[in-house]
C-alpha cells in the first residue's frame, strides 16, 4: 500500500511538471503579454515599456525566462501578479478559502443529493416518482450554468428577495458584524451560488448512479439476497449500492479539482471572490504568474482527483484491495 | 403419504414480453414430503430454475404467476402471501442454494457477513451471536479454520469452499426447505461429489427437505429418492427413482437416460436426443415432444396427454401409457425427417 502511494505521488509529480512546463510556453506563445493594455495606451512610452520588460525579464529568452520561474518556484516563491498588483501567494491566500468553501458544500450536497434521488428512483423503479425525478433531472443536466444562476437570482434574490444578490459578505455591514453574524453573513450569500451549482451537478450524479444501480440490480447475488429475505430498501442501499457506487467515484474524482479551481460561471455571475474569477482575470490581463499558479494548483487537484478515486475504488472493492 | 411440506399446484409462470408470452411453468404440479430430496431434472429452458424461482416468489418482471397457481407451504399459499411475510418465509423456511457460486456471492461483502446476515434478518440475537452462528455453520459445511475464512472475500476463496459458503448460507436459519438449483454444476466433478455429500449429509443432520434442480441425472441418483422430469414448461413424468432408472416411461426420459456417458461402456459417439427445446412462446399443440419423439403417432398431434398413471407412484405425460403398441415400431424424430439439423 505504502510503495503504491509512493509510486503514485511520483507519477504525480511528474504529470504536475509535464503540465506547468507546457502550459508556460503555450501561454508566452499566446499573443500579447501583461502590458498589451499599456502598449496600445499612447502616453505610455517605448521607453517605460521597455523598462517594465527589464525589471519582470520579459525581455530574455524563453528558456531563461522558464528556467528563473521554475527555480522562484521551487523556492516557494509563486512570483507578483502583473494585474492585481501583489504577490501571487497572497491573491491564491484570498481565492482558495472562498472557492473550497463553496465546492465543498455544492460538492457534498450533490453528491447526497444525487445519490438519494437515484436511490428513491430505483426503489420505485418506473412510477411516477421514478420518471419524474429523471425528467427534472434531465431538464437541469442540460441547462447551461449561467442561465441558471440568472434564473436563480431572478427568483430567489429579486422577485422574493430572500438571499443576497451576489458577493459573498455584505459590503456594507460585514466588518461592523459580530463574529456569529458575520458567519450568517457568508451562510446567506453561499446559499444561492451553492444552490446552482447543486442542482446542476446533483442531476449529473442522480442520473449515473441510478443506471448504475440498475445494471447491478440484475446481478445474482442480488437474488441470493432476495432468497435470504433482505428488504427491498436494504437490497438497494446495501447490497447494490456498494457495487454501483464505483462509476459516481469516477465521477467524484473528476469533479475533485473543482474544490479549488471553482466554477468560472457561477462565480461570475454571483461575483464570488474565488478562484474562478482569478482565473477568468488572469487569462484576460495575460498576467502569467497568477496565471502560471493556477495552471500548477489545477493539475496538482487533476492528479489528486484520480488518486482519491482510485482510494475510494479500494475502499468499496476488496477485489482491488488485493491486487499489487 | 401425509400432508406434504411443500405442495405445488398447477404452476403457471408466464413472461409477458411485449405481444408475445413466454410460458416457461404452464401448470406445475408436485409436492415435498417432510426430509424428502425431490429431484427435479431437464433440459436448459425446460423451466425447472424458473419453477425454483417461483415458490420464493423471486421471479423478476416481466414475469408473473398467474392466478390459478398455488404454492401451499406449511399451511399457507405462498402465491398469494403478503410481501412481509413472504419475506420471512425466505432464507428462513425455504432458502436456495444457486448455481454459480461466484456470482451468487456479493463480492463487496466478507463471506461471515453474508452468512450472518440471514441470522441478522431473521434471528433475534445480536450482530455478534449472528457471526458466531455464521462461524459455526461455516465449519459444519467443512470449511477449514472457519473463523479466519468467514472475515475474507468471495474472490479469496475457491469454487467449493464459496458453494459451502452458499450451503452455510441456506442452512443457518434449519428451514423446512433447501431449493438447490444446479448447485454442483459450476464445480469440478471431485468436488462436485464432496458438496453432494456434503448436502446429504446436512439434510440427514437437520431433517431438511431438498429440491434439488439438475440436469444431471447422475446427481439425482446421488441425492434424490423421488423424481420430476420438466419439458416445455411441463411435468412430463414422475417416480421414485429407482423405478425412473429401471423403468422411464416418457419417451423424452427415455431420451436422457440414453445421453448419459456410459463409462463402463466402450467409447461411443454420445447418444443426443435430435432438435431442442421449442420456444416458450410457442410450445407446440398436442405433445410438446412430438416432433422429437421416435414413437409418435397422429394422436400426439391431435391431443395433449394428460398425466398418466402407470402405478401409484409413477405417472407419465405420454399416450403410450394407453396405446403402449406403438412403443414396438420406432420411426426417426420428425425433426430429422425434415432436416432440421440437430
Amino acid at each position: 500500500m505504502t510503495g503504491y502511494l509512493l509510486r503514485r505521488i511520483a507519477q504525480a509529480v511528474v504529470v504536475v511538471v509535464l503540465v506547468a512546463t507546457i502550459a508556460f510556453f503555450l501561454i508566452h506563445l499566446a499573443p500579447g503579454d501583461p502590458f498589451a493594455a499599456a502598449v496600445e495606451n499612447p502616453n505610455v512610452s517605448e521607453g517605460v515599456r521597455a523598462h517594465w520588460r527589464d525589471a519582470y525579464g520579459l525581455d530574455r529568452p524563453l528558456p531563461e525566462q522558464f528556467v528563473r520561474y521554475i527555480a522562484s518556484v521551487t523556492k516557494g516563491d509563486l512570483g507578483w501578479s502583473f494585474s492585481l498588483q501583489r504577490p501571487v501567494l497572497d491573491v491564491l491566500a484570498d481565492a482558495l478559502p472562498h472557492t473550497l468553501l463553496l465546492m465543498s458544500i455544492a460538492l457534498t450536497a450533490s453528491f447526497a443529493l444525487g445519490i438519494f434521488l437515484a436511490i428513491t428512483q430505483v426503489m420505485k423503479r418506473g412510477s411516477a416518482t421514478d420518471r419524474i425525478i429523471s425528467g427534472v433531472s434531465l431538464l437541469f443536466f442540460s441547462t447551461p450554468e449561467f442561465w441558471l444562476a440568472l434564473m436563480v437570482i431572478v427568483l430567489l434574490a429579486y422577485r422574493f428577495p430572500v438571499f443576497p444578490i451576489g458577493g459573498m459578505v455584505d459590503p456594507v455591514t460585514h466588518s461592523s458584524l459580530g463574529p456569529v453574524f458575520r458567519i450568517v453573513d457568508v451562510a446567506r450569500h453561499t446559499v444561492l451560488p451553492a444552490l446552482t451549482l447543486t442542482l446542476l451537478f446533483s442531476a449529473v450524479v442522480a442520473r449515473y448512479q441510478r443506471a448504475s444501480l440498475l445494471d447491478v440490480l440484475p446481478s445474482e447475488y442480488i437474488t441470493t439476497a432476495r432468497a435470504k429475505g433482505v428488504p427491498e430498501r436494504v437490497i438497494v442501499r446495501r447490497h447494490a449500492l456498494r457495487n454501483a457506487l464505483l462509476p459516481v467515484i469516477t465521477l467524484f474524482g473528476l469533479a475533485f479539482p473543482a474544490l479549488l479551481t471553482g466554477a468560472v460561471y457561477v462565480e461570475k455571475v454571483f461575483s464570488w471572490p474565488g478562484m474562478g474569477l482569478v482565473i477568468v482575470n488572469s487569462i484576460d490581463t495575460r498576467d502569467y504568474p497568477l496565471l502560471m499558479a493556477a495552471v500548477i494548483i489545477g493539475s496538482i487537484l487533476v492528479t489528486a482527483g484520480s488518486l482519491v478515486a482510485d482510494l475510494l475504488y479500494r475502499a468499496f472493492d476488496p477485489r482491488l484491495r488485493h491486487e499489487g | 403419504m401425509t400432508e406434504p411440506l411443500l405442495s405445488v399446484e398447477n404452476l403457471r409462470t408466464w413472461f409477458h414480453t411485449g405481444d408475445a408470452v413466454a410460458k416457461a411453468v404452464d401448470g406445475v404440479s408436485f409436492s415435498i414430503g417432510s426430509g424428502e430430496t425431490l429431484g427435479i431434472v431437464g433440459e436448459s429452458g425446460c423451466g425447472k430454475s424458473v419453477t425454483a424461482l417461483s415458490i420464493l416468489r423471486l421471479v423478476q418482471q416481466p414475469g408473473r404467476i398467474e392466478s390459478g397457481s398455488r404454492i401451499m407451504f406449511e399451511g399457507k399459499d405462498l402465491v398469494t402471501l403478503d410481501d412481509a411475510a413472504m419475506r420471512d418465509i425466505r432464507g428462513n423456511r425455504i432458502s436456495m442454494i444457486f448455481q454459480e457460486p461466484m456470482s451468487a456471492l456479493n463480492p463487496v461483502f466478507t463471506v461471515g457477513d453474508q452468512v450472518a446476515e440471514v441470522a441478522r434478518i431473521h434471528g433475534h440475537g445480536s450482530r455478534r451471536d449472528a457471526w458466531n452462528r455464521a462461524v459455526e455453520m461455516l465449519s459444519l459445511t467443512g470449511i477449514p479454520a472457519p473463523e479466519e475464512r468467514a472475515k475474507e472475500y468471495p474472490h479469496q476463496l475457491s469454487g467449493g469452499m464459496r458453494q459451502r459458503v452458499l450451503i452455510a448460507m441456506a442452512l443457518i436459519m434449519n428451514p423446512a426447505l433447501v431449493i438447490a438449483d444446479e448447485p454442483t454444476t459450476a464445480l469440478d466433478v471431485t468436488i462436485q461429489a464432496q458438496i453432494l455429500e456434503l448436502l446429504v449429509d446436512l439434510q440427514k443432520r437437520f431433517g431438511t427437505s431438498i429440491l434439488m434442480i439438475t440436469h444431471d441425472l447422475g446427481v439425482i441418483a446421488e441425492t434424490a429418492s423421488r423424481v420430476v422430469v420438466m419439458y416445455c414448461g411441463e411435468v412430463v413424468e414422475e417416480a421414485e427413482v429407482d423405478t425412473l432408472f429401471a423403468a422411464a416411461h416418457h419417451p423424452y426420459t427415455e431420451g436422457l437416460m440414453h445421453a448419459m456417458p456410459q463409462l463402463s461402456e466402450p467409447r461411443a459417439r454420445l447418444n443426443v436426443i435430435p432438435g431442442s427445446v421449442p420456444a416458450p412462446t410457442d410450445w407446440p399443440s398436442g405433445c410438446r415432444f412430438r416432433d422429437r419423439c421416435p414413437y409418435s403417432w397422429e394422436r400426439c398431434e391431435r391431443e395433449h396427454p394428460p398425466l398418466y398413471e402407470i402405478s401409484p407412484t409413477h405417472t407419465s405425460r405420454c399416450h403410450l401409457a394407453v396405446e403402449p403398441e406403438h412403443r414396438a415400431n420406432p420411426h426417426p424424430p420428425l425433426v430429422e425427417q425434415l432436416g432440421v439439423s440437430v
